[in-house]
């Protein structure tokens, strides 16, 4: 496999960054090499965040920001309104959204495959609160075939503990079984 | 070589935050005194977390702000303690007078410096502005590359500032935001690995401290010849300093299989007619374009600056010697000079050099990325002066020139 290059768009709060690293967690377990790390100014609750994840079978080097992700993973529904999410994307490439509806149409040229799920609701009835990440990493598992359900849940035991640990297993075992896949070609 | 791959998969997935207190709880501190700033936190939380639940037996010292943490390392330094602290920006500033102390009371403390532009024009982003601005307080200043760097570096750190022949502050630097933030697989050393790399210090002669009752003192006014005479040995021990680090290195990669090629890093420079240098983070992005513009048949090689203070002149002027041209990429400027703080240093060594086009390059202020199209460009540029053509001695590429 050829570097994988994610872009995170969420907002202060959601865990957009801590998904960035649960997926570099999950690729690790695989024995990729990992990069993942956000671009903000100050923490702030509800501020739009940009985090990145890359994983190769060769050491990552480049520690700049992405341009041209394979894929985008949106984990606050308000942000697909952005006028630059798809920026860079390229042929083949992926989304992952958090959404209560699925896509009425193909909303960028260059998308191959969505993964919609709703996991703001799988959260508030799993967690309950909307902390919608896990589910999100689940559901990229499943769209993708990037790395297994497996290597996600162990990857989460280097983030998270005790109940929490126990509340975003089901989450992420959610996003896994209730992502719904879309392909255009 | 060695030191670009990453470690085995089964280490952890940790920030460059979490790897420098890892290696600081690795390396048993007696004291740790704790202010937060962004991006250098992480830091000092981890640590926290890490004395709350039993895994780290220091005193730790909560302080109300920057000025006074380094003056409680410093003093617990002075008493005979091991100590670290951490900090960025306007916290690095807020301690100017007592990191001279620090320096001129030969304290061996260790500190994180998480590069953030500093005050002036408000900005909570990366640079390593900070950094500079502190070039002159007479401690060592190292710079990582990557997170794995980082961990090394801090437990480097203290057998260096330890050694008797040295016995100075060092200030461990790496990029806020690019490396503090990142998260990467990080092998992390065994406790009694790093018991047994740091032991040696156990093993010389004990160095003066404070002691209650007995009647040393330090910072008493200097007289004219003493004060000379202290600075004349500061400047040795900087001297020193710059072969301990390379011995240190090497022993490091005896012991964990890691070594980072001490004071700089030169990559693919055997038969380079063309030299890009650079520091901290960039260095990893510019090895991949260094590599593709050798796969075009450039012949352009990388020097990476590990050890800015004292400035390695010895191994620089043996790497830069025999090019067409040289650019020096900077995420600072020197105000005064317009050009890039490094640069300015390298100029300095123009007659031991040799006189060839040098090009100073600004990028990366204030977050702004410095990507491979940029470092890319950076390297035409240099061909260019090296093929005879005229260029510019100073590009703001953080401006958009």
């Amino acid at each position: 496999m050829s570097v994988k290059e994610l872009r995170f768009h969420g907002r202060g709060g959601q865990g957009a960054v801590l998904a960035a690293k649960m997926v570099a967690s999950a690729a690790a377990k695989e024995g990729k090499c990992v990069g993942s790390f956000p671009m903000y100014g100050f923490e702030r609750r509800g501020m739009p965040v940009v985090a990145f994840t890359r994983f190769d079978d060769e050491p990552i080097r480049e520690k700049s920001q992405i341009y041209t992700p394979d894929c985008v993973v949106v984990v606050d529904p308000t942000l697909l309104g952005l006028p630059n999410l798809f920026d860079g994307l390229k042929p083949g490439g992926v989304l992952i959204l958090n959404s209560t509806t699925p896509l009425a149409e193909r909303p960028c040229a260059n998308l191959e495959l969505s993964g919609v799920v709703n996991a703001t609701r799988i959260a508030v009835e799993e967690i309950g609160r909307d902390i919608p990440n896990t589910a999100l990493v689940g559901a990229l598992a499943a769209a993708t075939g990037w790395f297994t359900l497996d290597s996600v849940l162990e990857g989460l035991t280097e983030y998270l503990e005790g109940d929490m640990l126990e509340k975003n297993i089901r989450n992420a075992r959610r996003g896994y079984a209730e992502v719904e896949v879309q392909t255009w070609h | 070589m060695d030191a670009l791959k990453q470690p085995r998969p089964e280490t952890r997935v940790i920030t460059g935050n979490a790897a420098a207190a890892y290696a600081v709880r690795l390396c048993r501190p007696d004291v740790v005194s704790l202010y937060p700033i962004t991006p250098q936190s992480e830091v000092i939380e981890t640590l926290e977390r890490f004395h709350a639940n039993g895994t780290l037996d220091a005193e730790m010292v909560q302080v109300e702000g920057e000025n006074s943490a380094q003056n409680v390392v410093c003093g617990a330094s002075m008493a005979g303690a091991r100590v670290f602290t951490a900090t960025s920006s306007y916290g690095l500033v807020f301690m100017y007078d007592a990191i001279l102390q620090t320096a001129g009371y030969r304290a061996p403390v260790v500190m994180v410096n998480v590069n953030r532009e500093p005050p002036g024009i408000h900005a909570v982003c990366s640079g390593q502005q900070d950094m500079i601005a502190t070039r002159d307080s007479g401690w060592i200043q190292v710079i990582a590359e990557s997170v794995q760097e980082i961990l090394d570096l801090v437990i480097m750190a203290y057998r260096l500032a330890e050694d008797r022949e040295v016995l100075l502050p060092i200030m461990v630097n790496y990029d806020g935001f690019y490396l503090s933030f990142l998260a990467e697989s990080v092998e992390i050393p065994e406790q009694e690995a790093v018991d047994r790399f740091l032991a040696p210090l156990n093993d010389q002669p004990p160095r003066p401290v404070l002691e209650p009752g007995s009647s040393k003192g330090c910072g008493a006014h200097g007289l004219g010849a003493g004060y000379v005479e202290l600075r004349r040995k500061h400047m040795a021990a900087l001297d020193r300093a710059r072969g301990k680090f390379d011995e240190v290195d090497a022993l490091f990669g005896a012991d964990f299989g890691r070594s980072y090629g001490g004071q700089i890093d030169c990559y693919r420079t055997d038969d380079a007619e063309i030299i890009l240098v650079t520091s901290g983070s960039a260095v990893g992005t510019a090895r991949t374009v260094i590599d593709a513009k050798r796969a075009a048949g450039v012949k352009v090689g990388l020097v990476k600056i590990r050890m800015f203070r004292p400035f390695p002149i010895e191994v620089l002027t043996k790497a830069l010697q025999g090019r067409k041209a040289i650019g020096v990429l900077d995420r600072s400027i020197a105000f005064g000079w317009d050009c890039g703080p490094m640069y300015q240093e390298i100029r300095a060594l123009t007659p031991e050099i040799g006189t060839v086009p040098l090009l100073s390059f600004i990028d990366g202020l204030a977050n702004m990325d410095i990507t491979k199209p940029h470092i890319e460009r950076v390297v035409d540029d240099i061909q260019r002066a090296a093929l005879g053509h005229d260029y510019q001695s100073v590009t703001w590429i953080a401006s958009g020139e």
